[in-house]
Formats: structure tokens, C-alpha cells, sequence
């Protein structure tokens, strides 16, 4: 190609061909379509990786492994917990992130402020939810000063036995 | 629970009223509005500056050239929204490390690499005679100064070696221009095309969810490009008929400089012609937008409660009389009304670059006034002064920034490719 | 055979998707996990405990105004008017009767006499089969693995916000700290050790329920093959995998 109308495009590939060279080491080489194809799924494998070994909190004390673990020291109030009432609370919604409890932390950090206790127990007047089942008070009215966890045992909710 | 409020990205501008989802804040700010502006800009001038070269519409071309280097002024300052706008915008290049296809951001590295190629190789082959020449002359001086040295090796690497100008290159030249300026037509519009199509196939979005989307945006782009170029080259037209008059700068004093009556008549030729192709994009630009507010008005899917509040009730002033009445309406009767003055086209061509910027601030901004729960709005306070580097970075000032630059480049730019040059000088 | 049949069967409903052409092909090509979630809004009291755990198990700092789920509440009044609110994510739950109308509108008292419907709504990234998000990321960094779930990238994400902007379900947000997009996970890190997702563990009413819509035997599963559960914005086509039992039709 002896004329010179061809320059410009020697200048353009050779900046593509330098685009190129840098994405050969730039780029993972594990970046590539998964099983829901190019349009869904295009990305860097290792990444899942970095997802699944996100450190975990809490320790999956859903109803029945609670009672299983938290009662190997904590026995005694486990017991009194009633299972239908505040049995069906997981330990950890008040008392925190226990995974690695009672190596670290040694205490739990335990949640005794009124916001707690009204998540449920303000009263909602709504019949077509299960919301209507909990009993519930207006926090502008109910001992507005106080902490609910003076008058009120936590693990033993029932108000015939305060 | 006291806690100290930490500021998302997007809850400093935005306000929410009624019922709008937890994550919901207007995230695609004015940076966004500023970013089809500017690539609109780019796309247009450079359809300006082919109509003379592709279709050999005479009287473009003084402009033509102008608009062209224009353009090539405009093409980094499209690319600093985005920077501006990126909340990790030292990755912005990833987009050409791992293109995801199937988005149409992702067209941006390509088709944006393509179009400056496609500028700056017509560039090159419109000013390679002026390179060889000013190399030449360079060279020819006896007594040089550094910065003449300087000056004579970068244009010598501008020239990429070819200082063939026989009659024989340059038409060569012409013919490498215009096939660049017939391929750079498609490609200007996919540029800005693109840029609809990125709102339009927002399917998430009841407001830019349309098909029209993209010709909208091609449509405005091209009347906002020949909008700009008008105004610009009216006013630089100006500092040269003042230049001339008063015999100011070394250009001007020359011999062969043309007379304030040449330059005049100059002028009126080309913008006559220009704004002739500005009526024919605003019409169909217009009547695409018309179209589009027709048929939601008609359809009325689920959407259309809420986007009627915004569109009639909420936006009705920004929409129907900064961007419809003064911005198409207005200045579409004071070109067409008999007796068109220059003076009255230029006025006319303000109009219209504000009337598309409104178009874009209504589509973008507009898009976020109303929540995905069709059951709440969000109202956009864009920050004023920047206090901050985001405050500065999504406000007015980095949209000022973003104005003023291209303005700049092309400042700079204009004592390389100097716009302005005479048939000899350049091909 | 008949177990494969089953498989296929049950998998096919919400995973349309996916074109299945011979048995031993699909079985070969698609993992044996697929996630699905389930959320019961007949339950949910909007005690707002899961999104105290998600925010504490995936670090979303409390101070922000971001969640990675979170509950609405909506009540209609019998003379035919109705209110959604969603006070910070409800991450402190609802402990006002009155409604939380936005910024400069304040707060709505409602006369309990006049409250007609009311309940609550938990939601989530929906994990859907032909996310939209996925799809508008330009570099990649947003993806769904194998077993379906839908992660993004840290490392990669430029910020851009299509994702965001794309999401029919406003799932998606900036995270104030990593400043690139963040969102729920699934608790991936969970759920692939045998454990299950900080909100689910944290419900005390059972209102959140997760499962492998590919094994045939979890009773979450057959709730969702069986049941009549629906999804959030069926009409966008991205073929959510969050389904929910008593969903009505004004739920946004």
C-alpha cells in the first residue's frame, strides 16, 4: 500500500493492538460466561469465592438449634421460655451475634431499650394481619420513661407470672 | 436507637414525598442530564460538517470545516460526565477491559473509540497539506527558537511522514474525507442513538420505556449540533469581522485576509443554508416527542396516573413552556417568520440548545420525580455550591466545568487545526 | 427415570427461563441447587427483625438510609384511601400507628375505627431468572451464579448505577461505605455452608422461608409448587424467584 491514505489506519490499529496487549494482563483469566449465558452471567468466577467466604455473625439459632446450644450454659432460662410466646424468638435478636460466643465475644451485647419490645408490642389495629394476635400498648401512653424490661421478665413474658 | 445519619450516595439531592421505595433516590443525576447533551453536541456537528461533505452542500462549507474541528473539541468532553458521575471512576476503562454487550453502556467504549477514530483520521486527511506546509516553513527558517524546533517536530508526527502535496495527494485527500465523512454519518448516530436506547430499554423505568427513545435522542442531537455550530460560528464570525475592521492581529493584516463585506456575505450564505437542515431535525424531533406523550395519554397503562401527575401537574412548566414554548415553539417561529435576519437565527439557535437541554433534564431527571411504587415523587435539588467533592462533582459547577470545557480544547485545538483556512492552505 | 421426571417437572415451573431439551442434558447442565424464597405477608408482623439482622450480618451501617431488604406497610381506610410507608427500611420496626408520609408531608394519624386492610410486606432482591440487572451491567461485574443467585462484583463494579436504575424492585442501592453497588445476597455465605440467611433465622413468626426449588422433598418447595403463591411485578418479564403467599393486588 504505497499511498499514504492507509497512515491513519496504521496509527488506529496499533492503539487497538496496544488495548488488546493490556487486557491480556489486566483481565482475570477466569472471566467468562456461567450457566445463564453471556447476557446474565458474564463475570469473574473467582468472585463467587469472595461471596461464600464472607465472614459469618450469627450463629443460625432458629427455634430449635437455639434451645439445643444456648441451653448447654444458658439452661435455666431457656427453660422458662414458653414456646409459644417469646419461644419463638431467636436468642440472638436480643442478645446479639453469637457464633463464636462465649470465645469472642465473651459477653453478648444485650438490647434492652423500649424500641425493642415495641417492634412488637405497639399496638397496630390490624385485623387482617397476624399483627392482631400480639398483645400491644400505645408507647406514648404506657410508662413512657421506663424501660419495658423493669416491670417485664424478657424470658418470661407472661403477665401472670410478673 | 440515636445513631449519627451517614449520607448515601444520592439522599444530599433528593427529596422524597409520599410513599417511595427505601432505595430509591435519584441516583442519575446532572451529570447524566449533562452527558447526552454533550455527545448530542459531538453528534451533531459532526452531521453538519458531512452534509457538505457527503452531499456537497456548497454553501456548509466554511462551516463545515468549523464544525468538524468542533466536534473533535467535543469528544473528550463527553467521556468527563461520566468520569465526574462514576462512583469508582478509575475503573471507568473496564468497560473496555470486559464489555458486557447485552448493556448499552458498554457500546460506549467501542462506538465512542470508533467515531474519534473516524474524526480524527478525517482531520488528519483535511489538514495534512496545512501540516506539510507549516513543517516546511519551519524547516525553511534560518534562525529558530526552541519553541519553533518544537513546533516543527510535532507537526513533522502530525504529518506521519506523507509530505506528498502534489495535486495527485490531495485529491486523494478529498476522497479519504468524504468516504470518512459518509462512514461517520451511521456512526455519529449510533453514538447518540446509543444514548437513548440506554433510557429507552430501561423497562424498570415508565417513563423512559418507549422504542422512540433513540430517534428522539438522534433527532435533538443533530438540532442541538447545528444549533451550536450556528452560534459559534456566527460568533466567531464576528471576532473576525471585528478583527478585520480594526486591523487587529497578525492574521487580519495580511494581504489576502478577506474584507468585513467578504466575511459578511460569507456568513449569511452558510448559515441560511445551515438553519434551513435545523427546521427539518426540530420538526422531526417534535413530532416524535409529540407522538410519544399522545399515546400515553391515550393508552393509559398502569403507569399513567402517576406519570400524568409529573408530566401535567408537577414538571408542567419545565416540560410544556421552558422546552415545547420557548425552546421549539419560539424559536421555530422567528426562523420561519419572512424576514429572517441573522441576528434573529442566532437568538433562535440559544434557544433551541436550551430547549434540548431542557429535553434531556426532563427525560433523565424527570424519569426519577416519581417512585417505582407509582405510589410516590422525588424532587431533585441539584446542589449550587459545592462544598464538597461531591457536592461539587454532581452540581452545578461540574456541570459548568463541563460546558466551559470543549470551549477550551478548542481554544488550543484551533492552533493546530486552525478552522478557519483558506482553499490553498488546506485541501 | 421417575425421580428425574419429577426433577425436571418441578424445576421447569420457575425456572422457564432456561429451554430444556433432553432430560440427561439439563440435569448435566444445571447444578443441583437452584434458590427460591418464600414469604408468608398473612405472618409477617413487620417486627422489622430481619432487617436488623441482615444489616448486622452484612455489615449495612445502621446510620444509612439503605437496606438489602426491608418490610412495608400498607393500610387502606374504609373510606377507600390507602398508605404505604416504610420508616427507615423498618429496620426498628413499626412502632408508630401513624403513617410516615415523607419530608415535608409529616405523619398520618389513622382512626383505627377506619382501617379496613391492613399488613405487611417484606422484600428482598428477588433473585429473578432473567434479571434485567444483569443484563445493563457494562463490565460484568453484576452476575448469576449457577444455583441462582445473583451477586455483584466489588472489585469491578464501576459505579455506573444501570443496575440500580434497571431493578423493577429497588433492590439495588450504593453502598455508603464500598461505594460500589450493593445488595441482598441471599446470605451466600450462609446458605452454601448449611445455614440458613440472617432473615430467615432472625423471623420469629416464620414469615421468611427459603429453599432448593430442585429438591422435590423441602417442604418450603412444595409450598411453592403446590400453593398459590405469586410474585412482585410479574409484568416485567424477569421471572422472580422471591414468591409470596397472600400477595395482593395493590402491592406495589
Amino acid at each position: 500500500m504505497k499511498s499514504h491514505v492507509w497512515r491513519p489506519l496504521f496509527v488506529i490499529i496499533g492503539i487497538v493492538a496496544a488495548i488488546l496487549l493490556f487486557r491480556e494482563f489486566y483481565v482475570p483469566d477466569d472471566f467468562g460466561s456461567g450457566e445463564y449465558g453471556f447476557m446474565y452471567s458474564y463475570h469473574n468466577k473467582t468472585n463467587e469465592d469472595v461471596w461464600k467466604n464472607q465472614p459469618l455473625k450469627y450463629r443460625d439459632t432458629g427455634k430449635q438449634k437455639m434451645h439445643e446450644y444456648c441451653a448447654e450454659c444458658h439452661g435455666d432460662v431457656v427453660e422458662i421460655r414458653t414456646e409459644d410466646l417469646h419461644g419463638i424468638i431467636p436468642c440472638e435478636n436480643c442478645h446479639g451475634p453469637a457464633l463464636d460466643h462465649p470465645n469472642e465475644p465473651e459477653a453478648l451485647v444485650i438490647v434492652r431499650d423500649r424500641g425493642q419490645c415495641l417492634r412488637c408490642h405497639t399496638l397496630l389495629p390490624y385485623t387482617t394481619s397476624e399483627r392482631k394476635r400480639i398483645p400491644g400498648i400505645d408507647p406514648a401512653e404506657h410508662n413512657v420513661d421506663e424501660a419495658c424490661v423493669d416491670c417485664h421478665d424478657p424470658h418470661n413474658p407472661r403477665l401472670e407470672d410478673m | 436507637m440515636v445513631e449519627q445519619a451517614m449520607t448515601v450516595h444520592g439522599e444530599l439531592w433528593t427529596v422524597k414525598e409520599l410513599f417511595v421505595l427505601p432505595n430509591e433516590y435519584i441516583y442519575w443525576s446532572i451529570q447524566i442530564v449533562m452527558y447526552p447533551f454533550m455527545t448530542g453536541l459531538v453528534a451533531g456537528a459532526f452531521v453538519l460538517s458531512s452534509l457538505y461533505h457527503v452531499f456537497g452542500v456548497k454553501q456548509l462549507k466554511e462551516i463545515a470545516r468549523f464544525s468538524l474541528v468542533f466536534s473533535f473539541a467535543l469528544l473528550p468532553v463527553a467521556m468527563m460526565p461520566l468520569l465526574l458521575h462514576l462512583a469508582q471512576p478509575l475503573r471507568g476503562f473496564h468497560v473496555m477491559m470486559t464489555p458486557h454487550f447485552t448493556s448499552a453502556i458498554a457500546a460506549f467504549g467501542i462506538v465512542f473509540m470508533t467515531y474519534a477514530c473516524i474524526v480524527a483520521s478525517e482531520l488528519w486527511f483535511e489538514y495534512r497539506k496545512h501540516f506539510v506546509l507549516t513543517t516546511q516553513a519551519l524547516a525553511a527558517q534560518p534562525q529558530k527558537s526552541s519553541f519553533d524546533t518544537l513546533r516543527m517536530h510535532f507537526f513533522k508526527i502530525l504529518t506521519l511522514g506523507a509530505m506528498d502535496i502534489s495535486g495527485e495527494a490531495i485529491q486523494k485527500d478529498h476522497n479519504a474525507v468524504k468516504k470518512l465523512a459518509t462512514l461517520g454519518i451511521p456512526v455519529a448516530c449510533f453514538l447518540h442513538g446509543y444514548a437513548g436506547f440506554i433510557f429507552g430499554s430501561v423497562k424498570a423505568n415508565a417513563l423512559w420505556m418507549t422504542p422512540l427513545m433513540p430517534v428522539i435522542f438522534i433527532c435533538s442531537a443533530v438540532v442541538s449540533g447545528i444549533a451550536l455550530c450556528i452560534l459559534c460560528y456566527v460568533l466567531t464570525m464576528e471576532i473576525r469581522k471585528f478583527m478585520a475592521k480594526r486591523q487587529m492581529s497578525r492574521w487580519a493584516k495580511d494581504k489576502s485576509a478577506p474584507s468585513v463585506e467578504e466575511l459578511q456575505s460569507a456568513e449569511n450564505q452558510e448559515i441560511e443554508t445551515a438553519s434551513r437542515f435545523l427546521l427539518y431535525f426540530m420538526i422531526a424531533a417534535l413530532t416524535l416527542e409529540i407522538l410519544d406523550l399522545i399515546f400515553r395519554g391515550y393508552t393509559q397503562v398502569k403507569s399513567w396516573d402517576i406519570l400524568r401527575e409529573v408530566i401535567l401537574e408537577r414538571d408542567f412548566t419545565k416540560i410544556f413552556i421552558m422546552q415545547y414554548a420557548i425552546g421549539n415553539a419560539l424559536p421555530f417561529l422567528l426562523m420561519v417568520l419572512p424576514g429572517r435576519t441573522v441576528r434573529r437565527t442566532t437568538i433562535a439557535t440559544v434557544l433551541v440548545i436550551f430547549g434540548v437541554f431542557m429535553m434531556r433534564w426532563n427525560v433523565v431527571i424527570g424519569g426519577q420525580a416519581f417512585s417505582l411504587s407509582f405510589a410516590g415523587f422525588m424532587h431533585y435539588h441539584m446542589p449550587i455550591w459545592p462544598t464538597s467533592w461531591e457536592t461539587f462533582r454532581e452540581g452545578l459547577f461540574g456541570a459548568l466545568s463541563v460546558m466551559a470545557t470543549p470551549f477550551v480544547i478548542f481554544w488550543f485545538l484551533g492552533k493546530v487545526l486552525p478552522p478557519f483556512l483558506k482553499d490553498e492552505e488546506a485541501h | 427415570m421417575k425421580s428425574t421426571i419429577f426433577a425436571i417437572a418441578g424445576a421447569s415451573v420457575p425456572l422457564s427461563a432456561l429451554e430444556f431439551i433432553d432430560p440427561k442434558e439439563v440435569l448435566a447442565a444445571n447444578p443441583e441447587i437452584h434458590w427460591a424464597f418464600l414469604i408468608n405477608t398473612y405472618t409477617c408482623v413487620g417486627c422489622g427483625f430481619c432487617v436488623k439482622a441482615c444489616k448486622t450480618e452484612n455489615d449495612v451501617p445502621f446510620e444509612a438510609n439503605v437496606s438489602r431488604t426491608w418490610v412495608e406497610r400498607y393500610v387502606y381506610t374504609k373510606d377507600d384511601r390507602r398508605y404505604i410507608d416504610s420508616p427507615k427500611a423498618a429496620q426498628d420496626g413499626f412502632t408508630d400507628a401513624k403513617i410516615d408520609l415523607g419530608a415535608h408531608l409529616g405523619v398520618k394519624d389513622i382512626d383505627p375505627e377506619n382501617v379496613g386492610k391492613a399488613f405487611f410486606v417484606p422484600k428482598l432482591c428477588n433473585h429473578c431468572a432473567a434479571p434485567s440487572c444483569t443484563q445493563v451491567c457494562p463490565v460484568g461485574a453484576t452476575y448469576k451464579t449457577d444455583d441462582g443467585i445473583v451477586l455483584v462484583d466489588r472489585s469491578w463494579c464501576i459505579g455506573c448505577g444501570y443496575c440500580v436504575m434497571a431493578c423493577p424492585f429497588g433492590a439495588r442501592f450504593f453502598h455508603p461505605t464500598h461505594h460500589v453497588v450493593d445488595k441482598c445476597t441471599f446470605c451466600y455465605h450462609r446458605i452454601t455452608k448449611g445455614l440458613e440467611t440472617a432473615c430467615v433465622n432472625a423471623c420469629p413468626f416464620g414469615a421468611r422461608k427459603m429453599c432448593n426449588i430442585k429438591d422435590i422433598n423441602d417442604p418450603i418447595t412444595k409450598i411453592i409448587l403446590n400453593d398459590r403463591v405469586g410474585v412482585l411485578k410479574d409484568e416485567f418479564g424477569t421471572k422472580p424467584q422471591a414468591f409470596y403467599i397472600g400477595l395482593a393486588s395493590e402491592v406495589r
